[in-house]
């Protein structure tokens, strides 16, 4: 065999390999975006359910907790973003960056500092590189998130929007993650958890598909509190922003799915053309090799007759 | 037939219960509050512990709630809790063990939950 056709021989194992590969790693997560979709789906009555609880506390009580009132001057504000633990899911978790990138310089145009809090490795890394501050991170559960683990992040943040600013806290809470729409579109977005406004309120309900159409302009009904307006208001919060946080981690995580089978979708395609135009330039050079051969046979035989016809006279 | 509310029971991540009943009892931080059709709107804090639910076929549901919420409006009334477990669902060798567990570790918040656990079953 000649050299050449060697070399693609090689080439051709080697991408057929790449392609059994990525044709695995795409069926895998193909099977796990309906997984994370189920998950979605069920986390939804919850915080349906909550939501309009938030919205009847927030329209239906006229205390000033400090989570529904914007503060005069905001001074601080945290940014939770979500990326993914591994790579090789396309631009997702460089789109979830980017969209961090034009919310921080947004805020501070206003003239806020940003505290960062990540969740997953990518977005570690990303800041480790270049060198910035990190205020808190989180890694290792952004494949399949649980309450728990949307507890656990939302802790610090409730912790230091509770917070005085001049001791730390912040006076914003800003979201930056990965919206998963359908199978094939999933948008970096970002949106503010907290103080809440009411109609961000209002219209995620409605996003959430409340059964009665037209929320914006239900009249909610005077609520009777037990023990009362601040005590549940102080209980509803923190569970509002967990809530948030895990459905945010939860679509993230269906979009991280959705993302890798993508990206693994066309390197399995891209596998497939470079095989084929490899097995076009391998077949070419086997044919040049025979063709090469037969013309080496048959000059050799002309040269040889041409001897021994000069010999026999 | 008499009055009903529809009830939704949901946990963090699931829809535990949903259906139509003629009472609810549950235990807020102020003390237990019976709910039945027409009740005034009402959002309150909920403690941890057994919420029975009496359907409107007669039958009775118990579950244990760990912390949570419940609100009341137009005849609807939703149970809002991290955890919460129906009392068949609930394992109770395995609440005992937590329960035995949870004391010799003294931690109290686990004994806590395993006592709703075997609460609720024996109520059910």
């Amino acid at each position: 065999m000649g050299a050449q056709l060697r070399v693609y021989k090689r080439r051709i194992q080697a991408v057929t390999a790449t392609k059994k590969i990525t044709k695995a790693m795409e069926m895998i997560a193909a099977s796990r975006i309906v997984k994370a979709q189920r998950k979605v789906a069920a986390s939804m009555p919850y915080a349906t359910e909550l939501t309009r609880a938030v919205t009847a506390v927030a329209t239906g009580s006229n205390t000033n907790h400090p989570l529904t009132t914007e503060v005069e001057a905001p001074a601080r504000a945290a940014v939770l973003l979500l990326t993914s633990d591994r790579g090789l899911a396309g631009g997702y978790s460089s789109n979830a960056i980017k969209a961090a990138e034009r919310l921080r310089e947004r805020l501070a145009a206003e003239g806020k500092e940003v505290d960062t809090y990540i969740v997953g490795r990518k977005g570690v890394a990303y800041y480790g590189f270049r060198e910035r501050k990190v205020t808190e991170s989180w890694t290792g559960f952004t494949d399949s998130p649980e309450y728990s683990d949307a507890k656990k992040i939302a802790a610090p943040l409730i912790e230091s929007i509770q917070k005085d600013t001049a001791e730390g806290g912040v006076d914003e809470l800003h979201i930056v993650f990965t919206e998963f729409v359908s199978m094939m579109t999933q948008n970096a977005v970002d949106g503010r958890m907290l103080p809440l406004s009411l109609d961000a309120v209002t219209s995620a309900a409605d996003a959430e598909g409340t059964e009665k159409s037209g929320t914006k302009d239900e009249i909610l009904p005077l609520f009777d509190f037990e023990p009362s307006a601040e005590d549940v208001l102080d209980a509803l919060l923190p569970r509002y922003v967990e809530s948030r946080i895990y459905n945010a981690l939860l679509q993230a995580a269906a979009s991280e799915h959705a993302a890798r089978r993508r990206a693994m979708k066309s390197a399995t395609d891209n596998a497939g053309d470079l095989i084929k135009s490899l097995s076009r330039l391998a077949n070419a050079a086997r044919q040049a090799e025979i063709t090469q051969e037969i013309s080496e046979i048959v000059g050799g035989a002309g040269a040889l007759a041409d001897a021994s016809a000069g010999s026999d006279k | 037939m008499a009055a009903e509310l529809h009830v939704e029971l949901v946990a963090a991540d699931r829809s535990v219960w949903s259906g139509e009943a003629t009472l609810v009892v549950a235990r807020t931080t102020s003390g237990d509050i019976g709910v039945m059709p027409g009740h005034q709107p009402l959002l309150g804090v909920l403690e941890s512990g057994p919420v029975t639910i009496r359907t409107s076929d007669g039958g009775t549901v118990v579950a244990a709630v760990h912390g949570g919420f419940i609100s009341f409006a137009d005849n609807k009334l939703s149970l809002l809790a991290e955890i919460a477990e129906l009392a068949d669902e609930i394992d109770v060798q395995r609440a005992e063990r937590a329960l035995e567990r949870a004391k010799s570790d003294t931690d109290a918040a686990a004994e806590r939950r395993a006592d709703v656990r075997l609460r609720a079953v024996a109520a059910h």
